[in-house]
């Protein structure tokens, strides 16, 4: 059995703030109106620190930390912004984009998009590097939606939720690095997947175009995440 | 000793080329070729997509004209649908592709091609362009602009955005039209209508002015093609295709969309990107024929529109049979301003243009679609096949300007036959050259999806492949 939460306290840009120890970062930031970019974080999936979006300055720590996936310790000193950390935020959007094929014009997410908007929030405005315009697979064997690598982050929300929420674990992760892909079973299409329950919970936690329904046009598609709100809502009233 | 002529970039057109000509040994002119040298592939890319991304994905094929594209990649994605879309979104459909033709006809007509109707084809370069029209004819740059302005809201209030709105989407429209929208239209277009028959009756007294050029501007006999609705008036977003002969005898009619590649070939050229399609059934090169609004007008029986209907009645005294000069593409253009306005307020006061029903949903039924619309350029036609998943295995485009690609080359030919005279070229002259390309009004960003830059160059070839004049202007 974990040790009970305690009461500490922080410093998060100069500010003290009051936290318990089974905290993030993130969270302590969050409850204090602090604001720290995230992308592959959603509330009421773990956090995996996968995208590097959410990272902080910690004093006493070389390497930067990703705010949604460090925990709060007594009398940490956190910068969330600085032009250190926007340089590297800046350049983890850039990498995301170059690394796939994010045409935002004839997307089914336009305008609805988490990395669009990441890319506006961080001021990224055109590539340092070249695109990897990589060949990638767009399956559309699922009765009711289509799954676009071109456009996937690795993000894992999509595994995340399939496997924490809907208990179905149908996504996971292929190969590694920038080979690394998302797959439906044992890479199967996903129209032939026996453990997909096609509840759509993937679909509408997916920050981009890469899982969308079926059948929209561009900048149609309009994800929807209350349901986690009010899971999460259920799970904080039972403990 | 025979020499070769380069027109390098062609100006005020919507996209770049270059024009040769072709002298003989006595220094008069033996062929002249107009070539695109763009390439951009949208064919290929296309392909592995899913088919809902179309009309988005082949809009972006041009900035002028992408409701153009929206129609024909919609309609083909219906047919893949097979659904038949509700009336409403039809309707709406028609009304953003007409505010797309008005917007773009005034683009050519007042921003490209009347600097030369006004200013005369000889008036010196630095003055013969919009900007030298506004200070010299201050009204007819202040109607052209208000014309273009009225098509381009006419898109921005209806779909969203004036270039590259997503609102056509296979079934039909994503939303529905506004009373709002409906009501600002309606207020705005007995404004219009007085512009284009101020503009109409000016130029009626003034293209006579012109004889030389409506009688050495691409004036030869060829078959017209276009959209015909099921009563044979002109139609731009549906119908049936028919083609006609310089007679105007039909030729064929009736041709359904699926049934294209029947009557219609393609042709490539060694020396430009652009394809030349043929009339199949008279084989290269004889097949030549023309669309856009001159073929519009000479294949349509009917214009549907009464104070159209009435310009159409002096259009037709023009000839006894197809009008076929080129030079009267301007003069069609204007009447299908004309049209378009009073189209649009018909549409707009039908009972149920407010509907909210304006889309037809289904998954992929079928593996092939054709769409088949009116772009301003003429007949514009997208044709896909999806796998079971309505993933694009095959796309091809055939684009108004393709249609014309033999009838511009014939054209050039014989206006630079009668106005090239030796191996040094007089700028009016140049100027004649590609104003006949003007009057087909291309685009040629559509018609070989280019990518890149490609200005006019004018050049003298001689029978040796030797350059011995060339005119190349900044774009």
């Amino acid at each position: 059995m974990s040790a009970p939460a305690r009461v500490i306290t922080l410093h998060i840009d100069d500010r003290e703030v009051g936290a318990h120890t089974d905290q993030t970062i993130l969270d302590v930031a969050r409850e204090n109106g602090i604001f720290i970019p995230t992308l592959c974080h959603l509330k009421g999936l773990t956090p995996i620190g996968a995208c590097r979006i959410c990272l902080v300055e910690v004093a006493g720590f070389n390497k930067l930390l990703p705010a949604c996936a460090t925990k709060v310790t007594d009398g940490m000193r956190v910068v969330t912004h600085s032009e250190r950390l926007d340089r590297y935020r800046r350049r983890v959007v850039e990498f995301l984009f170059a690394s796939g094929n994010h045409v935002c014009s004839v997307c089914v997410s336009n305008n609805n998009c988490e990395l669009q908007s990441m890319a506006q929030l961080t001021g990224m405005t055109h590539l340092t590097m070249p695109y990897r315009y990589p060949r990638l697979r767009v399956d559309a064997s699922h009765e009711r939606f289509v799954q676009d690598d071109n456009r996937c982050i690795l993000c894992q929300r999509c595994v995340r939720v399939c496997d924490e929420i809907e208990g179905a674990h149908t996504w996971d992760v292929m190969g590694r690095g920038i080979e690394a892909r998302v797959i439906t079973d044992l890479n199967e299409p996903w129209g032939e997947s026996s453990t997909c329950t096609s509840c759509g919970k993937c679909v509408h936690v997916c920050p981009t175009g890469a899982l969308s329904i079926k059948g929209t046009a561009a900048a149609e598609m309009k994800k929807k995440t209350h349901f986690l709100a009010q899971y999460w809502t259920l799970k904080e009233d039972r403990s | 000793m025979s020499r070769t002529i380069l027109i390098d970039p062609v100006t005020r057109i919507e996209g770049h080329s270059k024009i040769t000509i072709y002298l003989n040994d006595a220094g008069e002119v033996r062929d002249a070729r107009f070539h695109v040298t763009q390439f951009r592939g949208f064919e290929k890319f296309c392909e592995g997509r899913p088919y809902t991304e179309m009309p988005a994905l082949t809009a972006r094929t041009c900035g002028i004209c992408p409701i153009s594209h929206l129609m024909a990649a919609a309609k083909a994605c219906d047919e893949i649908l097979a659904v038949r879309i509700p009336e409403t979104a039809a309707m709406l459909r028609r009304i953003l592709n007409l505010g797309q033709i008005i917007q773009s006809h005034a683009l050519s007509f007042f921003h490209l091609s009347s600097p030369d109707l006004l200013l005369g084809m000889d008036a010196p370069p630095e003055q013969r362009n919009i900007l030298g029209l506004a200070a010299s004819h201050p009204e007819m740059a202040r109607d052209g602009i208000w014309l273009r302005k009225f098509g381009q809201q006419v898109i921005e209030k209806m779909a969203g955005k004036r270039i590259h709105p997503a609102w056509v989407v296979p079934g039909g429209v994503g939303s529905p039209l506004s009373p709002e929208t409906r009501d600002w239209m309606l207020g705005q277009i007995p404004e219009g209508i007085k512009i284009i028959q101020r503009v109409l009756e000016w130029y009626k007294t003034t293209y006579s002015q012109f004889t030389e050029e409506i009688e050495y501007f691409a004036n030869f006999p060829s078959l017209f093609m276009g959209l015909v609705s099921d009563d044979d008036y002109l139609e731009h977003y549906d119908g049936t295709l028919r083609v006609v002969d310089e007679r105007r005898k039909v030729v064929a009619e009736g041709i359904l969309p699926s049934e294209y590649q029947d009557y219609i070939s393609e042709y490539v050229e060694p020396d430009s990107y652009l394809k030349s399609p043929y009339y199949k059934l008279m084989g290269y090169p004889e097949g030549i024929y023309r669309v856009g609004p001159l073929a519009r007008l000479n294949v349509a029986d009917r214009i549907g529109a009464p104070l159209a209907a009435v310009e159409l009645f002096t259009f037709r005294k023009l000839s006894k049979g197809s009008v076929l000069s080129s030079f009267h593409y301007h003069y069609a253009r204007l009447i299908e301003i004309l049209y378009g306005f009073e189209r649009i307020e018909q549409l707009l006061n039908d009972p149920d243009i407010l509907s909210e029903h304006v889309r037809a949903h289904a998954g992929p039924n079928r593996g092939e679609g054709v769409g088949m619309s009116e772009a301003p350029r003429g007949m514009l036609l997208h044709h896909y096949k999806v796998d079971r998943n309505g993933l694009i295995t095959w796309a091809n485009l055939i684009i108004a300007t393709g249609h014309n690609n033999l009838a511009m080359n014939r054209g050039i030919a014989q206006a630079a036959k009668h106005y090239v005279k030796g191996d040094k070229i007089k700028e009016g002259a140049l100027n004649r050259v590609e104003a006949v390309i003007r009057c087909y009004d291309p685009c040629l960003s559509c018609s070989t999806h280019a990518f890149g830059e490609m200005p006019l160059l004018l050049q003298l070839v001689a029978p040796d492949g030797k350059v011995l004049d060339e005119t190349a202007r900044a774009i």
